[in-house]
């Protein structure tokens, strides 16, 4: 204690303040020292070394034009503030005897914002090092009494964690936030999240809150367990830890103590915010929030403008960050070409986002988290205002809408009597170009952020030399950066300076004179004076006084666009529609229909599609108002459906983590953006069948959708089907091909997984028998309806004992094998699936791609349908899904198939084996008109799809296609030439890359395979 | 389709009665065959109706369709209703070098280290292959044998398909060394990407390769040296141009970068894959460099690109006249060659062409056109006969083949399986 004085505080407090000194800036920034020591001392638990200095820190802010809240604009007003807090905000307010005065003439004062989306004062969590080759690992690595899951961290507090840090608060503070909710942004989920403010306090008192909310996301983090290793895992993670939590409340003696679970039941009722890093991983958070009772407020990815009706519709709040992507380099035209037209079309959009959720009256907030550079957060803030943001929204969404979010309004967010005295003192309307952001006061905390400029000087004044007469001076530019000149005949040159108070000026004061006055001096209240040299180096006296104000044209952000922004796609694709379009009665005329029913192949024949199903098949069909599409020539069959197929996913076909993950829905992970659909739809195919992978004994429930190009997750879905799932059976789940870590979850034999499937249906069977309170398993659930024929299999097999193998444990448990898929030994067992009433689809001439398919033939299909068992042909794959029509016609090549039958492999084989031909699958009076309109014989190598169809809609048209060839080339163009001009102006760019494409087949574990060139 | 039902179900018949697991090699033609009133696809663009196409000791004597009758102890074949084609050839594949894609053991394509221009393929070219058999019977009568690992991965051999071992395989060897161009493109992907590095690294390696060559050059110009470089003595066919290069790469850049080796090195640079020539069509054509073209059922590189971009490159490079021709990846994948080309036909390419696509242009560009590649007088008689256009899967069912003028076995192991089942399940 006697050598206090040598703290290492107050050591730097001094070299400080002599720093400052030299600078000229003493005063200012030794008060800002001073107040903040004086805020970090007044915890009364804490020892006092040296003389107690209490202060109330009253000051009183007078003739501001004071913006309490963003409805409420008070001018010529006062704000008082007393220990940290506002006292009163208004035009009449008193000012206490004791309240330093601060002069605010011509400023504004805001309340500071709010960011609710932020990590400040966390440490960014450590990745744990796991070496490439480590075994799996099943369960998680946290030690304590936590949940199974790793990535499941509601029992982590960032208030715990907390450490206030000048460092990350300065740069927060001098964009204008005050306060942070802070979380710690790692696993599914994360925690609790705490209110802080940016004082530099000790944490004891910048803590408002210490559990504000709670936080979670679609990415497992730090987590180094296995599950989930897909987005649909981390969404079954999560509907299952909420049926878990609930289950938990009844104390469950089975579980123990289970912390995860019970900080979970905890934080429920704290406001809950959602981490996604896309627009359709928004809608997939809403749709868990609106299974288990929760509105989650969404932390926006910044592209949800692409699907503002769908955002509209969660009934959610969003943050939106303003990391607005930077410009694309495309200078050089080779790499130009890997830039993709919807990457450039957001580089262009993004910047609208906010002003799309105002426009469609979604409420939210904004944050800067995401930003690189916190310092770029007003400049995008004016920017997404040049967009169409309402500068009172932009305030709002920094104030009001955040504080209210997290129930904290009785705290900040405007400036009310009682609230944290957090606000801004600015130059201007806060937004405006050319404001200055002159000081940020966080808990009655001054922080200075700009101190040019606090005095405004500009004015004409009257400068009275003596000896040597009196001359008009003129002094504009901006209050930061006054600029002077001498108006007599003609404006002469001058110079000014200023440093706080000291001024010094140099005039000349005559056209053409070689030397000027040099005056020096101070800047008094009503005038200024000191002394100076006249041109011949003699001493002169001079005063100035101010005559009049400059006038000066307002000052407002600049409204740069509406510039010719490009018009969304839907989906945000080159190929998308700027217009979704409608059904339309169709009439094709004078064709050859293949009906794929038993009248086969209709020559000359008209079909009528009203409403979206097939009204009428028949010769010389009356048009009516339908649209007549000539046939003539062309060949009319059934829209091909595709039984297998992993197109338009998200983020992984496989939750291959574990060997049961019935769990997992394809029906979460939808990708309506894929531009597979697109492609596929060019070759003729309307619907598909999603699979999950082959990772796994039991995989994930499967989802049927229709090519509906354009239309969002909900709608491409098929509606009231029969719903399904796939398992696997061989080398993928045994893991043959995985590498040698990979030789420890069971089953590594054909035997273990016999034993799989047998132990996971009488878990199934033992879990139905339990009385009321069990708790809900979701993977149990998927076998369960299995066991009643209310979910259907489709599995990946491959040679004939496993098959055989799969369908006694069918028989034992009284289900049926729906579907074997792949089945490349079917032909070997054609009888015995025929007995059990399994179907098969299967490849036209797949083999030798591994040893379990070294007897597959391509005679298979022909065997199997031959021998009696329904018999489909798909894809697996997104390139040979566009050409099922021709891998159908190998079956009269190999095995001497009719052309009729073949077709049928394609088209009502593959509805019937989904249990969807009474609707689709073939042309027939009543079922949907999901056709395709084929340049010549579906089978043959020369046929291209002409039109495809789907509910009626002409989903593609090759004519049309030709059109949007030309506007992809123009649109892309446009952009481009937009892109040089920006680089060409200065703006940093990012260089043009490649983006592979998410491109799935059933084996592929995570990444999936990337498309094309050599990666 | 009667007609072809019978057909096929008579040449089945013929395999029965001496189906086994090994299917051997057909011994030399020992006199003459005439093919008659056949419709001829000669291969160069020519179609002859109603034609005759004879050859004696494994070389075609004569086509047209006034040849004079056959003689002496000729077979004489009537060929009416059926098409007749040169043999479709493979340009590029690692048929032999692998039976399981998945089982490490049955893999011999990819040889350790970055520049092996001494390895070649033939060495372990596996005649007996399960797979070989069953691209015969869809007409497929050569192929290219391609070594794949590293960058100069070594040098490949053209094989005919009907051999007791390697050295009877051979058709030409060592017909061209080969160059996997790391990808010249900027990736990008994920959160915090660095894509340059990669592309860095990959021009470090192509410059590493320029450096080998110019050395391998220079050791050329001096006869002695104390110690021998087998890396370098190996590319001696490849400077004195008896040997092509093949340099696998796909986007614009690459390309030109392979032009360059082309012009450096005085070099016959033949570009495999190509997926982007069509963006550079007219340079290729300038620069007489061939293309072995990526199999058209592929999906567009680029998200923007047309929807059917990669069926009408084909072509689009013969429109600029570019010698180009149809590969396909892999090896049991063969079979499809002839639909590939079908395919490319649907999609801007007559038949004729397409035909050439798999045939004359293949042979052309494999340094084999001499003497196989088209149905011309003096070449070798490599025959497909289909009973319906080979490129179409609806109709191709090909009835009889020919390598050398040896008609071949057309029976396979999935055949033979075929076979089984009908029989097990009473469908015959």
């Amino acid at each position: 204690m006697k050598r206090a004085f040598e703290k290492p505080g107050t050591a730097l407090l001094l070299r400080c303040i002599t720093y400052a000194m030299k600078r000229h800036r003493g005063k200012l920034l030794l008060l800002t020292l001073l107040a903040t020591g004086q805020a970090a001392s007044a915890q009364e638990t804490y020892p006092l070394n040296g003389i107690a200095d209490p202060r109330e820190g009253c000051f009183a802010f007078t003739h501001a034009t004071i913006v309490k809240d963003p409805q409420t604009t008070l001018n010529n007003a006062t704000l008082v503030i007393r220990d940290g807090k506002i006292v009163s905000a208004g035009t009449s307010a008193a000012i206490p005897k004791d309240a330093v005065i601060v002069d605010c003439k011509g400023k504004y004062i805001y309340p500071s914002f709010v960011d609710i989306f932020s990590n400040y004062g966390l440490s960014e969590p450590k990745r744990g090092a796991s070496a490439w080759n480590a075994p799996p690992q099943f369960l998680s690595n946290t030690k304590g009494a936590y949940g199974w899951n790793q990535a499941i961290r509601s029992e982590v507090n960032a208030v715990d964690l907390f450490s206030a840090d000048d460092g990350k608060a300065a740069p927060l503070r001098e964009a204008g936030f005050g306060t942070v909710l802070t979380q710690q942004p790692d696993g599914i989920a994360r925690g609790t999240a705490a209110l802080v403010t940016l004082a530099t306090a000790k944490e004891n008192k910048v803590i408002i809150r210490e559990k504000a909310a709670a936080a979670y996301s679609f990415d497992k983090g730090t987590s180094t367990q296995n599950y989930p290793n897909s987005l649909m895992g981390c969404i079954a993670l999560l509907r299952q830890t909420f049926l878990d939590a609930q289950w938990y409340k009844t104390q469950p003696a089975k579980e123990g103590v289970n912390l995860s679970l019970e900080a979970w039941n905890a934080s429920q009722q704290l406001p809950q915010l959602f981490e996604v890093t896309d627009k359709w991983d928004a809608l997939r958070a809403d749709k868990i929030g609106d299974e288990f009772g929760v509105q989650y407020i969404i932390r926006a990815s910044g592209n949800e403008y692409q699907r503002i009706s769908e955002m509209a519709a969660t009934k959610a709040t969003f943050a939106l960050p303003l990391n607005f992507p930077g410009a694309i380099d495309m200078e050089d035209p080779a790499d130009a070409r890997y830039v993709s037209l919807a990457e450039m079309k957001h580089w262009e959009m993004a910047p609208t986002e906010p002003a799309a959720f105002e426009k469609a009256g979604i409420p939210f907030c904004l944050t800067a988290a995401d930003l690189k550079d916190v310092k770029q957060f007003l400049a995008n803030v004016r920017k997404a205002i040049s967009y169409g943001l309402s500068e009172q929204k932009a305030l709002e969404a920094l104030t009001k809408t955040p504080a209210t979010l997290i129930k904290a309004y009785d705290k900040v967010g405007s400036l009310e009597p009682g609230k944290l005295a957090n606000f801004l003192i600015t130059s201007g309307p806060v937004f405006s170009e050319k404001t200055i952001l002159y000081q940020n006061w966080v808990q009655g905390n001054r922080y200075t952020i700009k101190a040019d400029g606090w005095n405004d000087i500009r004015g004409i004044y009257t400068v009275n030399l003596t000896p040597g007469g009196s001359y008009s001076v003129e002094v504009r530019g901006t209050a930061a950066a006054p600029l002077l000149s001498v108006l007599q005949k003609d404006t002469l040159p001058g110079r000014i300076d200023v440093n706080g108070k000291l001024v010094s000026l140099s005039l000349a004061l005559a056209k053409n004179s070689k030397s000027n006055v040099r005056l020096s001096g101070i800047i008094g209240d009503n005038s200024w004076n000191g002394t100076g040299a006249d041109t011949s180096g003699n001493l002169v006296k001079w005063t100035a006084v101010f005559v009049k104000a400059v006038p000066e044209k307002a000052d407002s952000v600049k409204k740069e666009t509406p510039l010719a922004i490009g018009p969304l796609y839907y989906p945000f694709n080159g190929y998308g529609w700027e217009k979704l379009p409608s059904q339309q009665d169709l009439l094709i005329k004078n064709t050859t229909v293949w009906t794929g029913e038993k009248e086969g192949k209709l020559e000359n024949t008209d079909v009528l599609i009203r409403n979206g199903k097939i009204a009428q098949v028949g010769k010389s069909l009356a048009a009516g108002n339908a649209r007549v599409i000539d046939g003539t020539g062309k060949h009319l069959s059934a829209g091909i459906i595709d039984e297998h197929s992993h197109i338009a996913l998200s983020r992984g076909v496989n939750e291959s983590s574990q060997s049961v993950t019935s769990e997992v829905r394809i029906a979460d992970v939808l990708n309506p953006d894929d531009v597979n659909i697109y492609r596929q739809l060019s070759g003729g195919v309307t619907a598909s069948h999603l699979l999950h992978g082959s990772a796994n004994a039991i995989g994930g429930q499967s989802q049927l959708i229709k090519l509906r190009w354009g239309q969002n997750a909900e709608d491409l879905k098929v509606t009231n089907w029969d719903p399904f799932i796939k398992f696997a059976l061989g080398e993928n789940v045994k893991q043959s091909n995985w590498g040698d870590r990979n030789t420890v979850r069971f089953p590594q034999t054909r035997m273990g997984v016999e034993q799989i499937y047998t132990d996971a249906f009488t878990r199934a069977l033992d879990y139905e028998k339990q009385g009321p309170g069990k708790r809900r398993d979701l993977e149990l659930d998927a076998l369960v309806e299995i066991l009643h024929q209310k979910r259907f299999i489709t599995c990946h097999s491959y040679v004939q004992s496993e098959i055989n193998m799969l369908m006694h444990v069918a028989d034992s448990f009284h289900f049926k094998v729906n579907t074997f898929t792949h089945i490349l030994e079917g032909y070997k067992v054609a009888d015995k699936m025929k007995a059990h009433g399994a179907g098969a689809g299967t490849f036209a001439d797949w083999w030798a791609y591994k040893m379990e398919v070294q007897d597959a033939i391509p005679y298979n299909a022909a065997i199997m349908q031959g021998a009696g068992v329904l018999t489909a042909i798909n894809s697996d794959d997104a390139e040979m899904a566009r050409r099922l029509n021709q891998e159908a016609a190998k079956s009269i090549k190999y095995g001497g198939m009719t052309e009729e039958e073949a077709i049928k492999l394609v088209t009502i084989n593959p509805a019937k084996l989904l249990h969807v031909d009474n609707r689709m699958g073939s042309i027939k009076v009543g079922k949907d008109a999901d056709v395709v309109l084929w340049s010549d014989n579906p089978l043959s190598i020369y046929a291209k799809a002409e039109k495809t169809i789907v509910d009626g809609i002409v989903e593609f048209d090759r004519d049309n296609d030709l059109q949007l060839r030309k506007r992809i080339a123009m649109e892309r163009n446009r952009l481009t030439q937009l892109l040089l001009a920006e680089k060409k102006k200065g703006t940093p760019t990012r260089k043009a890359s490649l983006t592979p494409e998410e491109i799935y087949h059933c084996e592929d574990l995570q990444g999936g395979h990337q498309q094309a060139i050599g990666y | 389709m009667k007609r072809q039902l019978i057909l096929l179900s008579l040449t089945l018949g013929m395999y029965t009665a001496r189906a086994q697991e090994t299917i051997s090699p057909a011994a030399p033609q020992n006199k003459p065959v005439y093919l008659t009133n056949a419709t001829i696809h000669v291969g160069n663009g020519q179609v002859i109706e109603n034609g005759t196409i004879a050859f004696s000791n494994g070389k075609i004597t004569a086509v047209g369709s006034n040849i004079a009758a056959a003689g002496g102890d000729a077979t004489v074949l009537d060929m009416k209703g059926q098409h007749v084609y040169p043999g479709i050839i493979a340009p590029e594949s690692n048929l032999g070098l692998v039976e399981f894609e998945s089982v490490r053991a049955t893999i011999d394509a990819r040889e350790v280290g970055e520049i092996n221009p001494s390895v070649r393929s033939i060495i372990a070219y596996n005649a007996d292959s399960k797979v070989i058999n069953t691209l015969r019977s869809n007409g497929i009568l050569l192929a290219q044998v391609t070594p794949e690992g590293g960058i100069i991965s070594g040098a490949s051999s053209v094989v005919q398909l009907d051999a007791w071992n390697w050295e009877d395989a051979a058709y030409k060897t060592d017909n061209a060394l080969h160059f996997f161009m790391p990808p010249l493109a900027p990736l990008g992907g994920g959160r915090g990407a660095v894509p340059n590095d990669r592309l860095k690294a990959a021009l470090e390696q192509i410059e590493t390769v320029r450096t080998f060559f110019r050395e391998a050059k220079a050791y050329q110009q001096e006869g002695k040296h104390t110690a021998t470089n087998l890396k370098f003595e190996s590319m001696r066919k490849l400077f004195n141009r008896e040997q092509k290069l093949f340099i696998h790469c796909d986007l614009v850049k690459e390309m030109l970068v392979a032009i360059d080796f082309a012009k450096e090195f005085q070099l016959d640079v033949v570009i495999v894959g190509g997926a982007d020539s069509w963006l550079i069509a007219d340079i290729l054509k300038q620069n007489n460099i061939p293309v072995v073209l990526a199999q058209p059922h592929a999906l567009p590189v680029m998200q923007d690109d047309d929807v059917d971009q990669p069926y009408k490159t084909a072509a689009q490079l013969q429109k600029a006249g570019v010698l180009f021709c149809l590969s396909n990846e892999g090896f049991w994948q063969q079979r499809n060659l002839g639909f590939e080309a079908g395919t490319a036909s649907a999609y801007g390419l007559t038949k004729e062409e397409a035909l050439s696509a798999v045939t004359l242009n293949a042979a052309k560009i494999l340094g084999i056109d001499k003497t196989t590649g088209s149905l011309e007088t003096g070449k070798d008689a490599n025959i497909a006969v289909s009973t319906g256009d080979i490129l179409d899967m609806k109709s191709s069912v090909i009835t009889r083949a020919f390598i050398q003028g040896r008609e071949i076995n057309l029976d396979n192991k999935q055949k033979q399986l075929y076979e089984k089942y009908e029989k097990k399940y009473g469908l015959k």
